[in-house]
């Protein structure tokens, strides 16, 4: 789950990464209110997960309250990529003696962790990465041992980082890193993480990918993702336990697996027509699951029809198909199903799906055959 | 031959009490795969089945003679029951079923492993895998297998079904099946299975599905490339797929490609495999590589 700024400098505070003392505020009122409690010159940051906010005059400076609420004005309800704000983070101005750009996350080739330190903070990390990699100290940390004290030295003098300042950024360093552990995160990203005029070390931004897999061992970050600004009928597929994306097209798509459901989309796309979402139903799907998808895609207007891809491991075919067949006498379902199943119990499933084939029921034998049919009945290709 | 498993394995399941860990263990069980063994702490001394209990996998081994662990531990504790198994002497291979274990705790149990026992860990979030008319270990359909020439290794797991009905569709049978997940930190990657594919004598060509994420695709082809003697059918999902909410720039920096559907099929196809864009494709694509093949000899 990737964490606002706000939210990711709120869980650096806590575990000790130094951060400037900040507000989020929702209105200008709130930025007000902020910028007061903080005193001095402030920034006014938008909350947006994307990239070039500062280029696109999602940052400004503020010298107290009034400016801050005027800054906020203007930032608050613009569009930014694609991305309207609805946030802001309001925090002491900083004095920036330099740069830095830093980030621990897994390298999954060489499974272990990375970090990646570099003294040419402050602008786009890729392009340094690509002009001049010298520029940026690449090391593997083993994940069984940690990043120890002289690997940490050694990023700051391979990076280039002052050198006066050496054990500051080592520990900043350290620190940054116990955070990506300890929060189990997949990725912490500072950019910049900067120098001060007074030799202190910040994170100046926060981008932090959190491992939902590990929620159980942190039950607070569930409550990040009321931030977010979600589709109405992912949260509805959410609360199901269904895994949903929505997406253009006006196929609608029900698999078990996600390779599966990838692979589904892609076909469709391949015979001329496009998904209106992805839906993995996940390993051992039964009747209730199978009524809960389809009662979730009703609430969908860009569907026009429902292909349903089923590869019965765990999941068995016939109780797959029990689940459709009642989903269609109570639901009323407003488009017809076009239903591929093959693997555990499929013989029982295509004798049930044979008895109440129709217009509304179409049986498909292969996947690609599937596509085909869907695709011709949302009238498309 | 087979890879991995076949008639000499001998199975210990941890958490066989549970409802998934006897349902696919016993599953396994009337395929035929020789199940010795399972293991609850607290319920050592029972019965399941016909099949001893034990408190810890050590005892299992001990008592049974067990050479082969799967896990079927909820996430929490699976890291733990790996680590179990990957130290009990006389297990040469875990296979770990569970789906959600955190990222950091699989980086941690994959070094340590490198670090110790080096125990070959199949998985974790992998449906197992299986050597037709041999052993069966996870949650692969034996139904929808048969033995034969063809090498399948899989990132997906309702996928590796679909490919392997494929096969048998066409009466192609399979030498070993492996799902090795599509985890971050899988305990085996396409280069340890192509390895030892390329070694067994039974196996005469690979069917390798990938998809997108990552960079295990690409690292496969340059193995294929300098290594495999054998054909290659790829196939790779989620060439449609959205892309996904990319914050960070550090995952781009290290593996130097955006990690889409494109790129490794283009990596894979570089490197002499024959990569199809559906799957109902992947059967008649290994029989026109293995006609070839014959005719060549």
């Amino acid at each position: 789950m990737d964490l606002f700024e706000y939210q990711g400098k709120e869980l650096f505070a806590r575990v000790g990464v130094k951060v400037p003392r900040g507000r989020m505020a929702t209105t200008t009122a709130e930025a007000w209110s902020a910028a007061a409690e903080l005193g001095g010159r402030v920034v006014v940051k938008a909350q947006v997960q994307v990239g070039g906010r500062g280029k696109a005059g999602g940052i400004k400076l503020a010298e107290g309250p009034d400016e801050a609420a005027a800054r906020a004005s203007e930032i608050l309800g613009m569009d930014i990529k694609g991305h309207v704000v609805h946030r802001l983070w309001i925090e002491q101005a900083s004095e920036i003696a330099a740069e830095y750009y830093a980030s621990f996350t897994l390298d999954r080739a060489a499974k272990k962790h990375l970090a990646l330190v570099s003294a040419k903070g402050g602008m786009d990390i890729e392009a340094v990465a690509a002009e001049s990699p010298e520029a940026l100290a690449r090391l593997h940390i083993d994940p069984v041992i940690g990043l120890t004290n002289w690997q940490a030295s050694e990023l700051v003098y391979r990076a280039g980082l002052d050198r006066a300042t050496a054990r500051k950024s080592a520990a900043a360093l350290r620190s940054l890193y116990d955070a990506f552990v300890s929060l189990d995160c997949d990725l912490v990203e500072v950019n910049p993480l900067i120098l001060t005029g007074e030799g202190e070390i910040l994170a100046l931004d926060a981008k932090v990918t959190l491992d939902s897999n590990a929620f159980f061992r942190h039950p607070d970050f569930e409550s990040f993702r009321e931030a977010f600004t979600v589709d109405p009928i992912e949260a509805m597929a959410r609360e199901r336990d269904l895994n949903f994306i929505k997406l253009d097209g006006s196929v609608g798509i029900i698999g078990n697996g996600a390779g599966l459901v990838m692979s589904t989309l892609d076909l469709v796309s391949l015979v001329g027509g496009s998904a209106s979402n992805f839906l993995d139903v996940g390993g051992g799907a039964g009747e209730e699951t199978m009524k809960s998808a389809l009662e979730v895609l009703t609430h969908d207007p860009s569907v026009r029809v429902v292909l349903i891809n089923i590869f019965g491991g765990i999941t068995r075919c016939d109780q797959v198909t029990g689940g459709i067949i009642e989903a269609a006498r109570i639901l009323d379902l407003p488009w017809p199903l076009v239903v591929r199943l093959d693997g555990t119990n499929a013989e029982q499933a295509r004798v049930m799906l044979a008895e109440v084939a129709s217009d509304r029921i179409v049986p498909a034998a292969t996947m690609r055959e599937a596509a085909e049919k869907a695709v011709a009945l949302a009238g498309e290709g | 031959m087979a890879i991995f498993v076949d008639e000499s394995t001998r199975l210990v399941v941890q958490g066989l009490t549970g409802s998934q860990g006897r349902f696919h263990g016993f599953r396994n069980r009337a395929y035929g795969t020789n199940l010795v063994a399972g293991v609850t702490p607290g319920k050592g001394g029972t019965d399941l089945g016909g099949v001893p209990i034990f408190d810890t996998v050590s005892e299992a081994v001990e008592a049974t003679g067990a050479n082969t662990a799967m896990t079927f531990v909820p996430p929490a504790f699976a890291a733990d029951g790996i680590l179990e198994a990957a130290a009990a002497e006389g297990i040469r291979l875990i296979v770990a079923i569970t789906e959600g274990i955190p990222a950091q705790d699989e980086a941690r149990v994959y070094n340590y492993i490198q670090q110790t026992s080096r125990t070959p860990l199949i998985g974790p979030n992998c449906p197992g895998l299986i050597s037709p008319g041999k052993c069966n270990v996870g949650i692969t359909p034996g139904e929808i297998t048969m033995a034969g020439p063809v090498g399948v290794v899989s990132r997906s797991g309702t996928l590796t079904y679909q490919a392997i009905h494929e096969l048998t569709m066409r009466g192609l049978g399979q030498s070993t099946s492996v799902g090795i997940g599509g985890d971050p930190v899988p305990g085996t990657t396409f280069v340890d299975v192509l390895e030892r594919f390329e070694a067994d004598p039974e196996t005469k060509a690979v069917v390798l599905i990938g998809e997108i994420g990552g960079s295990a695709e690409e690292e496969a082809a340059d193995f294929i490339r300098e290594n495999l003697s054998k054909p290659v059918i790829g196939y790779v999902a989620g060439f449609t797929a959205p892309p996904g909410k990319k914050m960070g720039h550090a995952g781009a920096i290290i593996s130097g490609s955006s990690g889409t559907a494109a790129a490794k099929k283009e990596a894979l196809e570089n490197a002499g495999v024959t990569v199809v864009d559906d799957p109902t494709l992947i059967g008649e694509a290994v029989a026109d590589r293995m006609r070839h093949l014959t005719s060549d000899v």
